[in-house]
């Protein structure tokens, strides 16, 4: 406790860690019901050329990858949507096709280095002060958006025909939910890495789906799993000296299995 | 009863309605006013383009040739849907896992006019008396997929009331449900239909469920085939086809 006080980059950690963890599992949620469980895992491809990208020209990383991330995102949409491609064969070729760029970038700009892997597998416990602010300011928008579009995204993901036939413009509003999946990318890779962010935005939705019994269940127990997850694993990290995205991700997937033994045993 | 539709508002123009899915027409020069306070039953085989033509009305789907208007207004222009409540049909398109409860599903209807989860208290009014409507208010906390197909068409309906609707449109409303609820069920539409002046359209294919409650029915095989009142239906060369044929009177044997 005391070094929390004690450390700059501790409370740094938790601040963003905590940000990020709200709009993962918020979204996660719709994601998981609107069966795109695996978006979060192609765009994470993605967003490593993003990344390299911005190694490669040596302009600030993070904020490459959220333009190629966006972009990414709305392309695999509108292939999913107009170019007739069934289910998930556009993400699984932007995730792998993302990631060869990636390992071409990073090969031409010899990059192969400390900062790659802190992309890779997260460095939360040295995130720097204007990315927290960035990660913060974003994760609030992510969280805003979502919140004021509440009732249309609910409607929409649990019957869309009938949200469309009384008005919802739910084109729109899935370009809306595609964008912030990319940019929620982006953060949750600074948390956990970008080998592991997919599992923050679906292990937590995950779990709390296991013993919901309404929407606002499902959304409370999943933000509640993803902040716990994440408060608890840099603990651990910091106490352990272990990795902090790999406990995030493995005390999450512990209150899943906690979870949904629980859940089959009420139903 | 002519005389007395002749006098009603028309609420939904059907012109010249033509569409294809690019094989062939599914429909052809469909034409039928949609009246105030009908309670119309739009019936027809299998693959008799009963759904699209409601799809077409909703502007889900938009027509070949012809056009809707609602309320004087063509689909495009028309943008009052909330007045149109449509209630898919069930079994197909519901995920009976899904996590959210009655009065979600009510809710979701209702375009939030305040912050987050939070509902005025006008709202909560609507949301609760159309629960009480359709005779669901003791189910609000009950997760939608541990109902009874029935009681989820209820629902679903209540949904369509919290926004105050002129006019139902329910997709085969009555698959897999019992004979007795389902008599039920009608009255519940006798009701809406009678003491709230609301408007009823239904599509099935089966001739069996079209009962006293039932007004007016257009039957659709492609070409409107019959357009008129449930009374002359029923003395129509149409129906007594119909009847003969047999499987439309049964559920759903492919």
């Amino acid at each position: 406790m005391e070094a929390f006080f004690l450390y700059g980059f501790l409370q740094r950690a938790f601040l963003a860690g905590i940000f990020v963890a709200i709009a993962c599992a918020l979204l996660g949620i719709f994601l998981i019901l609107r069966r795109d469980a695996m978006i979060g895992h192609g765009l994470a491809h993605v967003t490593f050329a993003g990344v390299a990208l911005g190694l490669f020209l040596n302009v600030m990383p993070l904020v490459v990858a959220l333009f190629v991330a966006v972009a990414a995102s709305l392309v695999i949409m509108k292939l999913k949507v107009k170019a007739g491609l069934h289910g998930d064969t556009a993400i699984a070729i932007f995730s792998s096709v993302g990631f060869a760029l990636g390992i071409l970038l990073v090969t031409l700009s010899q990059s192969f280095n400390v900062d790659l892997f802190s992309y890779l597998f997260g460095e939360i416990l040295a995130i720097e002060a204007a990315e927290v602010l960035f990660s913060i300011v974003l994760a609030f928008v992510v969280v805003l958006l979502i919140v004021a579009n509440y009732h249309k995204f609910m409607y929409m993901t649990f019957d869309r025909e009938s949200a469309k036939a009384s008005g919802v413009k739910v084109e729109r509003l899935d370009s809306l939910l595609t964008v912030l999946t990319a940019v929620t990318v982006v953060l949750g890779m600074k948390v956990v890495g970008i080998l592991l962010v997919s599992a923050l935005m679906v292990i937590p939705a995950a779990a709390g789906l296991q013993v919901a019994s309404s929407f606002k269940q499902a959304i409370i127990y999943s933000i509640c799993i993803s902040v716990i997850s994440v408060v608890f694993g840099l603990v651990f990290a910091f106490l352990l000296d272990l990795p902090a995205s790999g406990s995030i991700v493995i005390l999450s997937f512990l209150a899943f299995g906690i979870l949904f033994v629980f859940g089959r045993a009420r139903r | 009863m002519d005389s007395v539709a002749a006098e009603r508002e028309i609420l939904i123009a059907i012109q010249n309605v033509t569409y294809s899915y690019g094989y062939g027409d599914v429909l052809k020069d469909i034409s039928f006013p949609i009246n105030q306070e009908d309670f119309l039953a739009i019936i027809g085989p299998n693959g008799s383009g009963k759904t699209t033509l409601l799809k077409i009305i909703l502007g889900l789907l938009k027509p070949r040739l012809g056009k809707v208007k609602i309320m004087g207004k063509t689909v495009e222009e028309f943008a009052d849907w909330k007045k149109i409540g449509y209630i898919p049909q069930q079994a197909t398109h519901i995920d009976s896992l899904f996590p959210v409860s009655v009065k979600e599903v009510v809710a979701m209807g209702i375009p939030s006019s305040r912050w987050f989860l939070r509902r005025t208290r006008e709202e909560e009014g609507r949301i609760s008396r159309s629960l009480q409507q359709v005779g669901m208010e003791k189910y609000n906390n009950r997760r939608i997929g541990n109902l009874s197909a029935g009681q989820q068409q209820r629902v679903f309906i209540a949904r369509a009331l919290a926004n105050h609707p002129k006019i139902l449109m329910l997709d085969e409303p009555t698959t897999g449900v019992d004979a007795q609820t389902q008599g039920h069920f009608f009255e519940m539409l006798h009701r809406l239909n009678r003491e709230e002046g609301i408007t009823i359209v239904l599509i099935t294919h089966e001739v069996g469920i079209i009962n006293k409650h039932v007004a007016q029915v257009a039957c659709l095989n492609q070409t409107l085939v019959y357009h008129g009142s449930h009374d002359e239906f029923c003395r129509s060369d149409e129906f007594k086809r119909m009847l003969a044929d047999g499987h439309h009177l049964v559920s759903h044997h492919h």
